[in-house]
């Protein structure tokens, strides 16, 4: 049992919780899987969509190598075995957004096995999951139901479309897990360029497999691989979003052990989560489960790949997250919560490398960076609801914002002021320091002056220095304020010090 | 002057090329014949006759340049299981009555690439699931022939029943056909005419209505070796639309006629001799074997020990695999549609028990029960270690023999109605055909004799994968030795 597990009180006694996930995420392509018709997002009602995505009498697929290439690197990405040789398989069952009556899938031989994917959790400590498969499928289309009383309307634009769908291991033991588990699964694929993680856009969903049991069963379980010792599981379909996940969850969770309480037995079955309602329904039962009667799909050979193409993507992968976190922990010597901030996003770890080299001055305090990009910068672009590929201000700002905080130029306290300046566009922070005369002043006669003035017009609160050491606080604030915040504070101290005689 | 409807089609295209008749005069002469004909024969199912003398025309125009391609001006009828842009293509199916594609199939469009004349589209067994034409939604081809023994409308066969009644009946110098498990060859046997099937993946299935992927091959057919030989040549091609399709060069099979058969080894497979086969199918068979002897090759008897469970293998694959084709007709995007359903479930239900036959949906049932979960293993996973064990039977004899020789058909034509009741019956007429479509090798029907009626009876000859050459010279030999000139009396 890790730290993790999640564990429910319920009448009886403690209940634990397992989950398996399948994550399906739409291949980043420009073109469908087996159908020469685009993909996109936004174009009208039925404008994707060839006579091969619509069934048409005749009509034969052929699979589109990119996709192909795209499943390769994301099982790559996840640390699995790539097979050399797969095969699609036709997934037989009637529905109106299904033009051909079958899905095309990969049920006996996926083009991607096993792998493992490493996960933080919230409090910093790291779970595996292990993924039993990727396989490669196509979507279906869209049915409407609100455009009419009487009438469903079909559009099939999303028809034919490739999806990945990655099947963890039942390694998941909360709420909280699952979504860092899909978190992770959405970074590495955003990483590698296999898909865009959009899950508004339905382009990144879940189906999560809840089961509960006592504490120690899921031990045997792993101890064994015997199912027996789990809980009878329910699959939640198409969750899209991390709150709907961990929503659904807990309310699954919930339901099962209220139903065990009571000396019943939990169905196996396929469930949806009603967000607004915040339940699971049930879908359909085991006994009306579909016989999806799968075979080998005749119209398309097995797939076989060469081991020198696959080697030829293995060398091309962009440094993943879990590299480049490990790297960026040793060669910055960031602490690993400001690495996995960084990381979280691509493009942010990007910024902040390219901020801590510096402007040709040599490397920057990585960990002042990192506080600048992961803080007030990560804090502005949220803000305007963008991310760090589209931030408007260059690396080198930044790196310049804290050679100037570096090299005394200015207080960090002033550097808020600068960097004020510098987001609103007033150019870099040279130049707003320079604009604005926000240098900081280390004239030790200016400040001695300021103290001064202001021991004299304080004798009483002087004289309580002695008593009080502590007290100096507020004479570095007076002579702050008297200097515009620009003074160097540790030169406030000392000659603060040495005229009162601390 | 010579009827121009009686032309081989290699007489044809010499004739067009010399300019000695227009492409126009042939193609008007056998619209005449249909015309004529189809009331009976019922063998085209849509005449697009129009289309055709604007393709006659356009031919004339480039044969007069001294333009044109391998079939130019040469009127072809074409089986309704191509989808042709424009042109109604309903498989045989009510399902698709009024279907009009609007693309065109792979194997048509080489035809029309290289200058043929579209007559008109052949009727044939609902989506190709037949071995007498019975099944079509459009009623039943006749055969051209009649036995000496009873005036009873036959069978051309099935299911490119209405490519081969058009050949053997002057309605169309050659056709294209397509054969799952025999569909060309054992028309072809039935009417007298010459039917090839290919390897699989020399001709593109791009646009064909798919029956049984894995099986379905088109094919010729025509009026002798040669010009099946060159109607297949033009079939043809590597066609990046069809996964299945092989990317190797389409050779020029007429190199391969009057080559002899010195020297090559023939195999007669003794498994091919199956109970209660007539007797003039054995004395056929060994008239075969005495042709091919007296040519100079060796014959050699071999053994394809997993024959016997070849049909029972196809009769679970090509259902399995239909079952999933043609789930697409559902009634919801093209086709037949119910009128009136309470439910989805019940639209599904209600369109598809209306728009098949009683065949389509015996064999989707058959074909859906055995991809079921609980059978799957039991049936689909077991035929096709058969259907592995067949292709090995084949592997095995090809270092001890260059091609095999057997029977098409184990009987003449027979009478319509005859085998309707009982379907078992009827799926024995693939009994010889049907192995070389689980293998995936070419097989050629050739005219070689006639049964006791006057009936025409084939011989088949299976050749190695992409080694039609070889069943092409061999098939030569056949044709030359039967000197088959028998044709049908025209009594329509």
């Amino acid at each position: 049992m890790t730290d993790n597990t999640k564990t429910i009180q319920g009448r009886t006694g403690p209940w634990e919780l397992v989950m398996g996930l399948e994550i399906h995420a739409q291949v980043a392509s420009r073109a469908k899987l087996f159908s020469g018709a685009a993909v996109g997002f936004g174009a009208g009602p039925n404008e994707q969509v060839s006579l091969v995505d619509a069934g048409f009498p005749g009509m034969l697929p052929v699979l589109n190598k990119f996709c192909v290439e795209q499943a390769v690197r994301t099982g790559l990405g996840l640390n699995a075995k790539i097979n050399n040789r797969s095969q699609f398989d036709r997934k037989n069952y009637f529905y109106p957004d299904l033009p051909t009556g079958y899905q095309i899938s990969q049920l006996f031989y996926p083009i991607v096995g096993e792998g493992v994917v490493e996960v933080e959790a919230e409090d910093g400590s790291f779970f595996n999951v292990g993924i039993e498969r990727l396989h490669l499928e196509q979507d279906a289309g869209k049915l409407i139901h609100d455009l009419s009383p009487t009438e469903s309307y079909v559009d099939l634009n999303r028809a034919g479309t490739a999806l990945m769908e990655i099947v963890s291991r039942p390694d998941i033991r909360s709420p909280e897990e699952a979504v860092a588990y899909v978190k992770k699964i959405r970074t590495i694929l955003i990483y590698l360029g296999t898909c865009d993680g959009d899950m508004e856009k339905g382009n990144l969903r879940a189906d999560v497999n809840v089961s509960v049991c006592h504490p120690g069963q899921y031990e045997k379980f792993k101890a064994t691989g015997d199912f027996s010792h789990l809980g009878t599981r329910c699959e939640i379909k198409n969750v899209n979003s991390f709150r709907f996940i961990s929503q659904a969850i807990n309310y699954e969770a919930r339901r099962q052990i209220e139903i065990l309480e009571d000396g019943g037995k939990v169905d196996q079955e396929t469930r949806l989560y009603d967000p607004t309602a915040g339940e699971t329904r049930s879908m359909r039962s085991k006994e009306e489960a579909m016989d999806y009667r799968y075979f080998p799909d005749p119209d398309l050979l097995p797939l076989e790949l060469e081991q020198a193409w696959i080697d030829g993507i293995k060398a091309s992968l962009p440094e993943l997250p879990d590299d480049k976190r490990r790297r960026l922990m040793a060669d910055y010597g960031l602490s690993q919560y400001d690495a996995v901030v960084l990381i979280s996003e691509q493009a942010k770890a990007d910024y902040f490398e390219a901020a801590a080299q510096g402007n040709g001055t040599g490397r920057r305090d990585a960990k002042l960076v990192a506080n600048w990009v992961t803080n007030e910068l990560s804090a502005r672009l949220a803000a305007d609801g963008k991310d760090f590929s589209e931030c408007p201000l260059p690396a080198a700002h930044v790196a310049e914002l804290v050679e100037l905080i570096e090299n005394g130029t200015i207080s960090s306290k002033i550097a808020k002021e600068v960097f004020d300046h510098v987001w609103s566009g007033e150019g870099s922070p040279s130049e707003v320091v320079e604009k604005h005369g926000l240098k900081q002043v280390t004239d030790t006669g200016a400040i001695e002056k300021a103290v001064d003035e202001i021991i004299a017009a304080n004798p009483d609160k002087a004289a309580a220095v002695a008593e009080k050491p502590q007290a100096i606080g507020w004479f570095v604030g007076q002579v702050m304020k008297a200097t515009g915040g620009k003074a160097n504070p540790a030169a406030v101290n000392d000659i603060l010090k040495a005229k009162l005689g601390l | 002057m010579t009827d121009l409807t009686r032309l081989t089609l290699k007489a044809a295209l010499d004739g067009l090329k010399a300019r000695d008749f227009s492409s126009e005069e042939i193609t008007k002469a056998f619209v005449a014949n249909i015309d004529a004909a189809n009331p009976r024969l019922n063998a085209y199912v849509v005449q697009t006759t129009d289309k055709a003398l604007d393709m006659a025309r356009a031919s004339d125009a480039r044969l007069a340049k001294g333009e044109g391609g391998a079939l130019e001006g040469a009127p072809l009828g074409i089986k309704d299981l191509f989808c042709t842009d424009g042109v109604q293509t309903t498989a045989g199916s009510n399902m698709l009555r009024g279907f009009v594609p609007p693309y065109e199939s792979t194997v048509t469009s080489n035809l029309w690439a290289d200058g043929a004349v579209m007559l008109g589209k052949l009727n044939m067994d609902e989506f190709a699931m037949g071995s007498s034409n019975e099944t079509s939604a459009f009623g039943p081809v006749v055969n051209p022939w009649k036995s000496s023994a009873s005036n009873a409308d036959l069978t051309p066969g099935g299911s490119s029943g209405g490519s081969a009644s058009a050949v053997a009946g002057d309605l169309c110098l050659a056709a294209t056909a397509s054969d799952t498990g025999g569909s060309i060859r054992q028309p072809a046997a039935f009417t007298g005419t010459v039917g090839v099937k290919p390897t699989y993946g020399r001709a593109s299935r791009f646009g064909m209505v798919a029956f049984a992927s894995s099986l379905d091959q088109a094919g010729p057919i025509a009026r002798t070796v040669e010009d099946a030989a060159i109607l297949l040549r033009s079939m043809c091609s590597f066609d990046p639309k069809d996964s299945t399709s092989l990317d190797v060069e389409t050779p020029d099979w007429t190199a391969s006629l009057g080559k002899g058969v010195k020297g090559l080894r023939i195999g007669v497979p003794k498994e091919y001799v199956v109970d209660g086969m007539p007797a003039e199918i054995q004395a056929l068979w060994d008239q075969g074997v005495e042709w091919l002897k007296a040519a100079g090759a060796e014959i050699v008897e071999i053994s394809l020990p997993h024959t016997k469970y070849a049909l029972p293998a196809y009769y679970i694959i090509a259902p399995a695999e239909a079952s999933s084709n043609l789930a697409r007709y559902d009634g919801m995007r093209f086709g037949h549609r119910a009128e009136k359903a309470a439910s989805l479930a019940d639209l599904y239900e209600t369109s598809r028990a209306e728009g098949f036959g009683k065949e389509v949906q015996r064999r989707l049932t058959i074909g859906a029960y055995v991809l079921s979960a609980g059978f799957y293993d039991a049936y689909y996973v077991r035929a096709l270690k058969v259907r592995r064990r067949i292709a090995m039977d084949f592997d095995a004899v090809w270092d001890k023999v260059d091609a095999i020789l057997t029977p098409s058909t184990p009987s003449a034509a027979f009478a319509l109605g005859d085998k309707q009741i009982d379907p078992l019956q009827m799926y024995l007429n693939d009994i010889f055909t049907v192995t070389a479509n689980l293998a995936g090798l070419p097989g050629i029907s050739v005219p070689a004799g006639l049964d006791k009626g006057g009936l025409p009876l084939g011989l088949q000859v299976i050749g190695k994968a992409l080694d039609e050459a070889t069943v092409f010279q061999v098939a030569d030999v056949l044709e030359q030795s039967a000197g088959f000139t028998a044709r049908p009396e025209k009594w329509w």
